[in-house]
């Protein structure tokens, strides 16, 4: 290619992957120093990626063995091959989970928190983007204040407030607070919101559409990145969380999977790692399989919202 | 009111009976969030002010009011001072490294290699996994004796008399707390990745004409170009550093000999253990408030120092 060095003097120089950055294609590398550079590259990324998904590894291999060889050294790192792999592991976890119960209780609280999160972050963030009111900006700071307060300092009237309505012990307080919005999917949905422009909104005005029929028509189908933003961060928060069932939930047929997972550590030692293993992987099953199932929204726009011009 | 600047939105204000009915229509539709801010939290948060003043135990109710006692009990509790000790070093450790983390494995799987998007995945992945499980994979892979950590330590070498003691050891406690942490590095590392993309060629192109290695361009170009970014992650990541719970409850509860006694595990023990005072946990819970408010309107005063915003005027 050639650049220009100054207005009048031009130079030929070798399209490196480097020196045009994201618009060459990968085979078109010219030389030696760049096949280096990627030939590192890819063996950091490949070896970063082994360590990062060792722990995952190591909680596969040590499901599949027996109780008293999960803490013998020499490791046996490879099921079949070193030792007998112990299926019913799996089995004999779940139940020792009750896991009927604990993932219908997890799907329950998990699904409707998701949902309150969506439709009421949809809701307040069109209102924010879209409409004009006399003490908006006010309202939106004080929405972006309450980022900042952690949840430890709501914590207690919270629970006060829900324990003397009768409601503690129950799912109520599990899935509530979601149908409320909140601040953090407020903001980003309303960010999103305003990236499409308001011809858009306008033309369908024009056509006789209303406000929420614009919502649903117009602008929803353009936001699906960032909707399916808030669906994998409410279901994954409302999955793994700990701290709220700890605190709400007392009788053991509500127990979320969060809970029923600490029930396994045993208080005086001996406690069964091959079964926690195997059960915690299972626990991770439904989250993996909802981010392989969103994430072609979600990388993709992301990069989309990230180009700037 | 001002205009915002941002495609998509208008002034605040209009005229006339349209303007009226569109301001119903605002209120209608933000009237959840009004009402989960009146009961789920500024509600509360006045609510704990106010509790914080009293003396709160589940066998009498009301709260008897015992005005700053909490606070003063408190600034003599020594259990205190050792919990915010534990909780700002853990920050200081946690933060710089989980954003650097971050920010160098976003530059890295931003290059393109066949393959990219499944490494992308990969590296994703960790962090969607969390909680309960995690924490006790974490306590196996760092058990002195048997676990992963140390039998690797074992077989390359080190003798037994130096294998760290990891969470059973108070120095090396807070500082594993902190490694599991970067474990979670794939949030941060996606919006990295996304405005890294975002930085003009142009900019790489002309820096490579005046012979900038590629180390160069990444410290004066990709890096000064996503510093807002990486100030926003940097504030997120305070406000996070100072919620841990889990790990601690989980793994720790609170030990060895308090070393990882950390605020929201010591305001969870006040007020749902046995030690019940929730009026001391309140006052508790306040005073981490202020401090995570301090760090990060420290924050936010440093940035003018190395935050390069492009078009907005701060």
């Amino acid at each position: 290619m050639t650049v220009a060095i100054s207005p009048t003097e031009k130079k030929t120089v070798a399209p490196t992957a480097r020196s045009l950055g994201q618009q060459l294609p990968f085979f078109q590398r010219r030389n030696v120093r760049d096949g280096i550079w990627i030939g590192s590259l890819t063996t950091f990324v490949t070896f970063g990626s082994f360590l990062l998904l060792f722990p995952v590894y190591f909680m596969i291999v040590t499901s599949l063995k027996t109780q008293g060889a999960s803490f013998l050294l020499p490791m046996k790192w490879f099921p079949g091959i070193q030792y007998a792999p112990q299926w019913e592991n799996y089995g004999e976890a779940l139940k020792f989970m009750k896991w009927e119960t604990a993932y219908t209780n997890t799907m329950v609280v998990a699904v409707l928190s998701m949902a309150g999160d969506v439709v009421s972050a949809v809701l307040v963030a069109y209102g924010f983007a879209r409409f004009r009111a006399p003490g908006k900006n006010l309202l939106f700071g004080l929405v972006l204040s309450t980022l900042m307060v952690p949840q430890i300092v709501r914590l207690v009237p919270e629970y006060l407030g829900f324990s003397r309505l009768g409601m503690s012990n129950t799912f109520w307080p599990l899935i509530l607070p979601a149908w409320f919005g909140s601040a953090y999917n407020i903001f980003l949905l309303r960010q999103f919101f305003t990236t499409i422009p308001i011809e858009m909104d306008q033309s369908a005005q024009i056509d006789g559409a209303g406000p929420m029929r614009i919502l649903w028509d117009v602008l929803l189908p353009q936001i699906r990145p960032a909707l399916a933003v808030v669906l994998i961060g409410s279901f994954t928060y409302n999955w793994n969380d700990f701290f709220r069932p700890l605190i709400y939930i007392n009788s053991p047929s509500l127990r979320t999977a969060a809970l029923s997972l600490s029930a396994f550590q045993a208080v005086y030692g001996g406690t069964p790692f091959h079964l926690l293993m195997a059960a915690s992987l299972v626990n991770i099953i439904p989250l993996v399989v909802l981010f392989f199932t969103l994430q072609r929204y979600f990388i993709q726009g992301i990069v989309v919202t990230g180009v700037k011009g | 009111m001002a205009a915002d600047a941002v495609a998509g939105s208008r002034q605040t204000t209009a005229v006339g009976a349209l303007a009226r009915k569109e301001a119903l229509w605002f209120y209608v539709l933000i009237s959840p969030w009004i009402a989960g801010f009146i009961l789920f939290s500024g509600g509360p948060t006045i609510a704990s002010a106010y509790l914080s003043l009293t003396h709160n135990d589940p066998v009498n109710w009301p709260p008897t009011w015992v005005g700053l006692l909490n606070y003063d009990v408190m600034f003599r509790d020594r259990l205190f001072w050792k919990s915010l000790q534990v909780t700002t070093y853990y920050t200081v450790l946690s933060v710089p490294l989980s954003v650097g983390f971050a920010t160098f494995l976003a530059l890295i799987l931003n290059e393109k290699l066949p393959g990219m998007a499944a490494w992308r995945t990969i590296y994703y992945l960790p962090s969607i996994v969390t909680g309960v499980p995690v924490a006790l994979m974490w306590n196996w892979i760092f058990q002195p004796q048997f676990g992963l950590v140390n039998g690797l330590l074992y077989d390359l070498g080190v003798p037994s008399s130096m294998l760290p003691k990891w969470l059973s050891d108070p120095q090396w406690a807070v500082p594993t707390f902190v490694i599991m942490s970067l474990w979670q590095f794939g949030g941060p590392m996606l919006i990295y990745l996304a405005s890294i993309q975002g930085v003009p060629t142009q900019l790489y192109e002309s820096a490579e004409l005046d012979g900038a290695s590629k180390l160069r361009q990444i410290w004066h170009i990709t890096l000064p170009s996503i510093s807002p970014v990486i100030f926003f992650n940097g504030i997120l990541a305070i406000i996070s550093s100072f919620q841990v719970f889990t790990n601690a409850f989980v793994i720790t509860q609170g030990g060895p000999n308090y070393a990882t006694y950390f605020m929201v595990f010591m305001i969870y023990q006040n007020a749902f253990t046995y030690i019940s005072n929730m009026g001391y946990a309140d006052a508790l819970a306040w005073v981490l408030f202020v401090i995570m408010l301090a760090f990060t309107a420290m924050a936010f005063r440093l940035q003018r120092h190395w935050v390069f915003y492009e078009a907005v005027v701060r």
